[in-house]
């Protein structure tokens, strides 16, 4: 077991003048603050990586920065699935034994970098094949139009369908002082968006940001948060979209059943109390959704438009406003959905808090689908 | 310029795949077969891409991308003619694109 003892989470946006490691560090004491823990607690440190600062040993400059000598320290690269994955190894550290207190941090100026979309485009797209792919000219958001058409073909979804995951992230995002678009949207704007690779349009598209999120995970409780991962899995199926064994089933049933089975407990996602789910674009969150049994094939996003979702209804749903609307710098994307988390099952999420947030699972993938990670978490009493 | 789509097979197992490799990813069985596909194929998934992702494929946006299930039996990203839909039976070749050889597939 371990312990969710710290959460740290800028606003995200424009945080213009600032590097990576500026925003970390920043994030970094938030989290530590949150802990009540000092530099000198902290014994191990998990990075992921920066595009706007490509380093070779980012968790190592990190820790000189901040001014940490850990015992274990090292970066790690999922893509998206990086944040989770970076929780479950320090879940899995803490809980042998190994370690006491595992700061876990990312931040990037992926916005106001030099080059600033245009080459955040461009970078991500080397997500592709270099050879069989991206040749082609393909987008990180034309992998997933090809997903999204396909999907839509089998299980009946429409553009409009899919536009209401996006309307219920910018409705979350308004609570959220921190968020990088509060601005309400509505169906009829996501539509008339400006297309990026039909059947994707700018709205179903998350939000390049600048950021960052840390949190600390722990062997003991340090303070009233009573937060604790009881269960974690991976699955990786393929990198490249062209070589998935399917374009509308993927990883994810296979990851979450692994974290139940981690838990030890006859868990089913059915009992979530919170949903903290990847939302990259509004396919990925409707198929992630279905994959792992909260809706059923093609019914997210009905669900969603009555309320099912919503802070108020049966399964809330990244309350930050996810991706799409809190905003995407990159690794600590995903982290932004596990510090809500916590902050929902301590009570702490202010207009946002939900009724009751007992037990949650949280689900994110990297690459196209590609690789997949599941957290359980849980409140303890 | 036009040239065949090429695609891999491995002799013991049978597998057929498109990405190049030495040896086949199902069984590792090494040297496998280097094949030209007929061309002939089934559209599986398409996307128009509106938002290229540089300068020299700037040029050409939009542009359609497809998934082709080739008729001998692996899947390839390519480019295509607009308006190709999913299960459209289509032919395709490589040929020349923005100074590179790119498979593309127009309705059969
Ligand atoms: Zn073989």
């Amino acid at each position: 077991m371990s312990w969710i003892t710290g959460v740290g989470l800028l606003p995200f946006g424009r945080h213009e003048g600032k590097n990576t490691i500026d925003l970390m560090s920043e994030a970094a004491a938030l989290a530590l603050d949150d802990a009540g823990l000092k530099r000198g607690d902290i014994d191990g440190v998990l990075t992921g990586y920066a595009t706007t600062m490509p380093h070779i040993m980012l968790a190592t400059v990190f820790c000189e920065h901040f001014g940490l000598s850990p015992a274990y320290a090292h970066g790690l690269q999922v893509g998206g699935a990086t944040g989770f994955a970076m929780a479950m190894l320090a879940h899995e550290l803490v809980a042998a034994g190994r370690l006491k207190h595992v700061l876990v941090v990312a931040g990037e100026n992926r916005l106001s970098a030099p080059g600033g979309r245009d080459k955040v485009v461009e970078t991500l797209a080397q997500v592709g094949h270099p050879v069989h792919e991206v040749p082609l000219g393909p987008t990180i958001p034309a992998y997933y139009g090809l997903v999204a058409n396909r999907y839509m073909h089998e299980h009946g979804v429409s553009e409009a369908d899919l536009a209401e995951l996006a309307v219920l992230m910018r409705t979350n995002a308004a609570t959220h002082p921190g968020a990088q678009f509060r601005e309400p949207i509505t169906v009829a704007d996501v539509l008339a968006s400006k297309p990026i690779a039909r059947p994707l349009k700018l709205l179903d598209c998350c939000a390049t940001a600048d950021g960052a999120a840390a949190f600390v995970v722990s062997r003991e409780r340090t303070g009233e948060a009573a937060v604790r991962i009881i269960g974690a899995g991976q699955a990786h199926t393929h990198q490249h979209i062209s070589e998935a064994p399917s374009l509308t089933e993927f990883g994810a049933r296979l990851s979450m059943d692994r974290a139940i089975a981690a838990s030890g407990r006859r868990l089913a996602t059915t009992g979530a109390d919170y949903l903290a789910i990847y939302d990259s674009f509004t396919i990925t969150l409707a198929i992630l959704l279905e994959e792992l049994g909260l809706a059923p094939r093609g019914q997210s996003c009905r669900m969603a438009r009555e309320g099912y979702f919503s802070r108020t209804g049966t399964k809330p749903l990244n309350t930050h406003g996810g991706l799409m609307s809190y905003g995407h710098c990159g690794v600590a994307g995903a982290l932004a959905h596990l510090v809500e988390t916590q902050l929902q099952m301590t009570g702490r999420a202010g207009n946002r808090q939900v009724a009751d947030a007992g037990l949650a699972f949280l689900h994110g993938d990297g690459g196209v689908m590609s690789s997949h990670v599941s957290l359980i978490m849980e409140r303890q009493a | 310029m036009s040239d065949m789509i090429r695609y891999q097979r491995c002799t013991p197992c049978r597998h057929v795949w498109y990405f190049v490799r030495s040896f086949c990813p199902k069984c590792g069985a090494r040297e496998p077969q280097a094949l030209e596909a007929s061309g002939s194929g089934v559209v599986h998934a398409v996307t128009i891409v509106e938002r290229a992702p540089t300068p020299d494929m700037k040029a050409l946006a939009p542009y359609t991308l497809v998934m082709v299930d080739a008729d001998e039996g692996f899947r390839l990203m390519a480019h295509g003619t607009p308006g190709l839909a999913i299960g459209d039976r289509v032919s395709g070749s490589v040929i020349e694109l923005a100074g590179r050889p790119i498979p593309f597939f127009k309705r059969a």
